[in-house]
């Protein structure tokens, strides 16, 4: 590869990108070695990307970056101060009102295990803990959490040591691309306090009964459970997970195998 | 999103003045629908007043009834032992609604200051009187599985989103709300919500600037026999196609007092009166609960693609009415 390029060293930029270089001012101080590169992208049609990387490039070159900092705003429009807790560390953050603490936790602290599913409260891929509770993190303020404690997924293990949740949904497979596995912990994580408390669901046969832990079946496990969506359809094995924890009580990984005779012959016609 | 400016409210005569003061102010609790709207750029406020800090959260005894705050959080309010016990169709009905997750932030005086969840509203490329007055209606002769069966206008076929206030509007609460002269009033929960008739835009009946405190449910003799039923397109997490909420006191055989509200079918949670003065003094079985019901549907007004309602109305009823029978369970023990 590295020959090929080489030997596209004397390659003439087009007019546009003529155009793009005089729009940047400073950029023929970034060096031969990206003027090279820059002519490089051009012979592959890339031309005014990479214009662009290099832009970005000198722009966040210009940036005093806090330590953590993934990307601070220039000015922030009506900022707003806050001070909160991020697994166990106090962190405090100036910014635009709009922030939401989903954005905040991946955008300004670098904590992208939180994912942006919907960004509208309906697949619960941002799920984390706030103060106890799981709560979705695209519907929150940043604003809001002045002062409250927030638990993400980076945030469930004890160093190398993984949280039972985690654990389990790895021994039984509880997830296939794995985008809506730290909702789904977070959001188990705080369902068995939940049971422990004996809170009610839809599904509970007489709410009326006082408060007790209570055991929950596969069907309270997926009703509690419904605000977490999985596309790639492992639900059997999250619940399955969900239950090993719930119960503490190991189960039986189901393996996966071919029909067997018996198989075969009930499903001959 | 627009920007606003974000604010805490340190008390609610204070949140009150701030909010009574701009017309394209807001107050904000729980968020979880008022968020949402302002991604869509379907609401534009230019100020949000934080108030789910105020100490509106307590949730307590009141001459013989229960007083929600309304900062309670629908989690808290669900599972609290005096509406378990007392309420069980309010806290079925809230655990009937959302998700875990948005239980634990939604509120009750959020609750009934919800949004639609017409399609046509959410969608800023289509006309909708309750979103932009005067556009017109998308829903009236568009898309209308999910919309209203009665009460709706030509304005506006929109039908009101709640699983909690159904059970509120069969309970008869009474909503306490704070003015900007300071005073408390109380609605009663059948006027809180409006039919749409020309001005779809008002949800409710509270002014610009009034918040919501507190709602309190009066004593009832109901705990025993109620049932939440909702029916929707999936199993979970989702909204309702009809949801009834009923309430049932008997004396042996006899129907000494009954409730009934629907879901799914207007503008605001349908009190099916019809059905209840049917009902009233009769025996209580599935027969005349088939009546009754089919008492109530005869106002209904069928949209296009929501036919259906009617019949599954009539449906739900008398399944909601045995359910309550048997104390919620599919048969009597």
């Amino acid at each position: 590869m590295a020959k090929e390029f080489d030997d596209l060293d004397g390659f003439e930029l087009t007019a546009d990108e003529e155009a793009l270089l005089e729009d940047l001012p400073g950029l023929s101080e970034l060096g031969e070695a990206r003027r090279k590169f820059l002519g490089q992208a051009a012979a592959m049609g890339i031309g005014s990307l990479a214009v662009n990387l290099l832009a970005h490039e000198q722009l966040f070159a210009g940036l005093d970056l806090a330590e953590e900092t993934v990307f601070t705003p220039i000015a922030e429009e009506n900022g707003v101060a806050v001070t909160l807790k991020i697994n166990g560390a106090e962190k405090a953050l100036t910014l635009d009102s709009r922030v939401t603490l989903l954005d905040a936790l991946r955008d300004r602290l670098g904590l992208t295990g939180s994912k942006k599913g919907c960004d509208h409260g309906q697949c619960g891929a941002c799920t984390v803990i706030v103060d106890g509770r799981r709560v979705l993190s695209c519907l929150t303020l940043t604003a809001q959490c002045e002062g409250k404690s927030v638990t993400t997924i980076e945030g469930l293990a004890n160093g190398n040591a993984l949280h039972p949740m985690q654990t389990a949904f790895i021994k039984h497979d509880g997830f296939q691309c794995g985008f809506c596995t730290p909702g789904q912990i977070c959001s188990a994580v705080a369902l068995m306090d939940e049971a422990r408390n004996g809170e009610a669901s839809y599904v509970t046969a007489d709410v009326r009964g006082k408060a007790k832990t209570i055991q929950l079946s596969d069907e309270e496990i997926r009703e509690r459970m419904s605000g977490n969506l999985c596309r790639c359809g492992a639900y059997p094995n999250i619940v399955t997970a969900i239950k090993e924890v719930h119960t503490g009580k190991p189960i039986d990984t189901v393996a996966w195998q071919f029909v067997g005779a018996r198989e075969e012959k009930d499903a001959a016609i | 999103m627009r920007p606003f400016k974000y604010t805490k409210a340190g008390d609610a005569t204070s949140a009150i003045k701030v909010v009574s003061a701009t017309e394209t102010s807001n107050f904000l609790a729980g968020g979880t629908n008022l968020l949402d709207l302002m991604k869509e750029d379907v609401m534009r406020p230019t100020e949000l007043v934080d108030v789910s800090r105020l100490s509106l959260t307590q949730i307590k005894s009141v001459n013989g009834g229960v007083a929600l705050g309304a900062l309670a959080k629908n989690t808290d309010t669900a599972n609290h032992p005096l509406v378990r016990q007392n309420y069980p169709l309010l806290s079925q009905a809230i655990l009937a609604g959302a998700s875990g997750q948005i239980r634990n932030m939604a509120t009750n005086g959020g609750n009934l200051n919800q949004r639609t969840r017409c399609s046509y509203f959410y969608d800023t490329a289509m006309p909708c009187n309750k979103r932009e007055p005067n556009s017109g209606c998308g829903a009236l002769e568009g898309v209308n599985r999910n919309h209203a069966i009665f009460g709706w206008s030509e304005k506006c076929v929109a039908v009101y989103p709640s699983d909690m206030a159904i059970a509120l509007a069969a309970l008869d609460a009474v909503v306490k709300v704070q003015g900007r002269d300071g005073k408390i009033r109380s609605i009663p929960f059948a006027d809180f919500h409006r039919l749409p008739g020309n001005e779809p835009e008002k949800d409710n009946n509270l002014q610009h600037g009034e918040l919501v405190t507190e709602i309190v449910l009066p004593k009832n003799n109901f705990a025993g026999k109620s049932y939440y039923l909702k029916i929707r397109d999936r199993a979970s997490y989702a909204f309702a196609l009809i949801s009834v909420a009923a309430a049932l006191e008997t004396k042996g055989n006899v129907i000494n007092g009954v409730r009934i509200a629907m879901g799914g079918v207007a503008h605001k949670p349908w009190r099916a009166f019809a059905a209840e003065r049917f009902l009233a003094g009769k025996v209580a079985n599935e027969a005349n609960f088939r009546l009754a019901a089919d008492e109530e549907m005869k106002a209904a007004k069928p949209l296009e693609h929501n036919k259906f309602k009617v019949e599954l109305g009539a449906r739900a009823i008398v399944r909601a009415l045995t359910m309550a029978m048997n104390g919620g369970r599919e048969q009597a023990v």
